[in-house]
């Protein structure tokens, strides 16, 4: 789960991770009296986001005037903001942070992620910061000072240390980057986050490590232990249809095609997604029903593929092993009954209670059509949307 | 002959009363699995299903278990596979879904200090057809046969067992190491595994878009493996999320696409199908 810049510099301030003042706001009027509250006279208004590469698309303005602080919420605040990371139609910004300026003498990168390989974080760290880091990465691999932390000693102070005179700080600088990495190292610990990057973290004039820039993600299986967290989160940010799947315990991604697919597993689910395709069909989403999902979810599963005008057809490909066929065939015969299953339904049953499931959706006098195995029941939806066109 | 898991395997389900654990316990005694018990910790002295439950991990391992299958929640599963490893479990098999990753990350800090072997979490569990089956996969699609199977995704291994027994053939040992980011056995340690065994002789990979696991068991592949492995990576059509940030991308410097990983394991000489319903069809073409 993603946060806002502004949310995550909050949580940064709890924990010590020094960050600069700013106001969030959602108009023009709100941006300026910011600046009056924030005082000085150099500003940066910031769009809120879930997306990098945010200077590039132009949400980032430096300001000298309260005026130009008021023009500049005014042009970014309702408008799509496109970057290297968002699709080519853009976000749209809702918010936008205005930050106090900042006297910058070095620009550098920090981040903290979940080093799958290794199966520990890794503090990784670079004087290259403000660019294209992904670019430094690949080129010069040798620029990234990476350390990997054993969770049950935390980092160590020699960690800190060796990253602090990797990046060339010096005097001051030194002792409070290890404090500053300690803290936001806590922090990505207490948090169960998944990455915490700062690009740029800025050295100042007076030998401060600032973090200019903030970005978190968390793991979503540890939110159950962060309430608060939880209320972060920006649904306005996510597809509609995701986020009321996500409300539900489904895992639903939408995506652009006509046959909308109900699978149980994630990797049967991009499987299907995978075989459709090959047939010549498109997906209309990727939805995993999980092992734990009653007959309810299922069919408030079938509501959701069917919200999206695109779908001509749905496959259900199920191959039970937690998840009982006969819990899904209860699930598509209460859908059934609470909306007008418009499409043609393929339904591709397999596994735990595979012949309970089956009768009960012969019993019940549901039009659909029975798919022998997944390749069957990929080129019949194909073929049931072909058979109408 | 068979890898981890045999007829003399004695197991223990921690989370034995929960509504999964209660089924799946049934499933597996049914299949002729020896579980002697279950954990759940203050109904130690109780009974279900004609088995004991005790309060501990050790009670069991003193009753002589030396598996253990964990369908304990999210927020103490971590506990309850620390407590098996403490306990002298030799395997390990977490089913649960959801445990948070650095909870995980702590967890196998913890146990490469014991003598255990940890499958999951987040899996479908291991199975040698018809002498034994821990965790949640469909017993009666398998048969007992000389293909091992190794997957990432626990729906999905299912689907190559079941085109692996349409084809006549059977599996050695079906092992589902599961999908979470931190997990305990990996591709490596399954193919090694395999190698060893005298009764594999071909083996099935499946893999998913992700990290780079399937990037560097196929480099293990191409240089210790005789067996004939077939391979597929399901996610080719999936998006790329909604990305934050580079840090993700930095440490898997380009890894994780599904074309990458097929190409890897193509290099490897491993037999990748593009229609993951072809498995079964490939394996067969090639023995």
């Amino acid at each position: 789960m993603n946060i806002h810049e502004y949310q995550a510099k909050r949580l940064f301030e709890q924990y010590g991770v020094k960050t600069l003042r700013g106001v969030v706001a959602s108009n023009s009027t709100e941006a300026a009296e910011a600046c009056k509250e924030l005082g000085g006279n150099i500003w940066v208004v910031k769009a809120q986001v879930h997306a990098g590469g945010r200077g590039k698309g132009g949400g980032i303005i430096l300001c000298r005037s309260p005026d130009e602080v008021y023009e500049a919420a005014g042009k970014l605040i309702g408008s799509k903001l496109i970057t290297p990371q968002t699709t080519s139609e853009g976000v749209e910004i809702n918010k936008i942070y205005v930050e106090e300026g900042c006297n910058i003498s070095r620009e550098l990168y920090l981040g903290i992620v979940l080093d799958r390989e290794k199966d520990l974080p890794v503090i990784m760290a670079s004087i290259e910061g403000g660019v294209e880091i992904e670019e430094v990465a690949s080129k010069n691999p040798e620029k990234i000072i990476k350390v990997h932390i054993d969770p049950i000693t935390g980092l160590g102070e020699w960690q800190a240390r060796k990253i602090a005179f990797g990046l060339g700080l010096k005097g001051n600088q030194i002792k409070h980057s290890m404090e500053f990495m300690k803290s936001l190292y806590n922090m990505f610990i207490d948090l169960d986050c998944s990455i915490v990057e700062i690009n740029p973290l800025v050295v100042n004039s007076d030998d401060e490590i600032i973090a200019l820039d903030a970005k978190i993600n968390f793991d979503t299986s540890g939110l159950f232990r962060h309430s608060k967290i939880e209320e972060l989160r920006d649904v306005s940010e996510e597809e509609p249809l995701e986020t009321r799947a996500n409300e539900v315990g489904l895992n639903y991604i939408k995506l652009n095609g006509e046959i909308g697919c109900m699978v149980n597993g994630a990797g049967l689910a991009m499987a299907t997604m995978d075989i459709i395709k090959l047939h010549g069909g498109e997906p209309a989403n990727f939805l995993d029903v999980g092992g734990g999902a009653d007959s309810k979810q299922v069919a408030e599963g079938f509501k959701i593929i069917l919200s999206d005008p695109q779908v001509k057809a749905i496959f259900v490909n199920i191959f039970g092993g937690i998840m009982r066929c006969d819990f899904i065939a209860e699930g598509i015969i209460t859908a059934a009954k609470e909306i007008n299953m418009s499409v043609p339904l393929i339904v591709r049953l397999a596994g735990t209670n595979v012949e309970l499931g089956k009768q009960m959706l012969s019993e019940s006098g549901l039009d659909l059509i029975a798919a022998d195995d997944m390749n069957d029941g990929a080129i019949k939806s194909i073929n049931s949307i072909r058979g109408k066109a | 002959m068979s890898i981890w898991l045999d007829s003399s395997s004695k197991i223990v389900v921690q989370g034995i009363t929960g509504k999964n654990g209660q089924f799946h316990t049934e499933q597996m005694l049914d299949y002729g699995t020896k579980v002697i018990g279950g954990v759940t910790p203050g109904k130690g002295g109780q009974e279900t299903q004609g088995l004991p439950i005790w309060d501990t991990v050790s009670e069991a391992t003193d009753a002589g278990a030396n598996v253990s299958c964990i369908f304990v929640p999210p927020p103490f599963a971590a506990d309850a596979i620390m407590e098996a490893a403490d306990s002298g479990i030799e395997l390990i098999v977490a089913i649960t879904e959801g445990i948070p990753a650095l909870d995980m990350v702590k967890v196998k800090k913890y146990i490469e200090t014991k003598d255990t072997r940890l499958i999951g979490p987040n899996c479908p569990g291991i199975i040698t057809p018809g002498k034994s089956k821990v965790g949640i996969m469909p017993g009666h699609i398998h048969r007992r046969g000389d293909v091992g199977i190794i997957s990432r995704s626990g729906t999905l291994t299912y689907e190559a067992v079941n085109q692996v027994t349409e084809k006549g053939l059977g599996q050695s040992t079906c092992v589902g190491i599961g999908g979470d980011p931190v997990n305990g056995t990996d591709f490596i340690d399954c193919l090694e595994a395999f190698e060893k065994d005298n009764s594999t002789k071909s083996i099935i990979m499946i893999g998913e878009i992700g990290g780079s696991a399937e990037e560097t068991a196929s480099e293990y592949v191409k240089e210790y493996l005789s067996k004939p492995v077939v391979g597929f990576i399901a996610g080719k059509t999936a998006p790329p999320g909604k990305r934050m940030g580079h840090a993700g991308a930095i440490i898997s410097g380009g890894k994780g696409t599904a074309k990458a990983k097929m190409k890897a394991m193509e290099r490897a000489g491993i037999h990748v199908s593009e229609n993951p319903s072809e498995l079964g069809k490939i394996l067969e073409e090639i023995l």
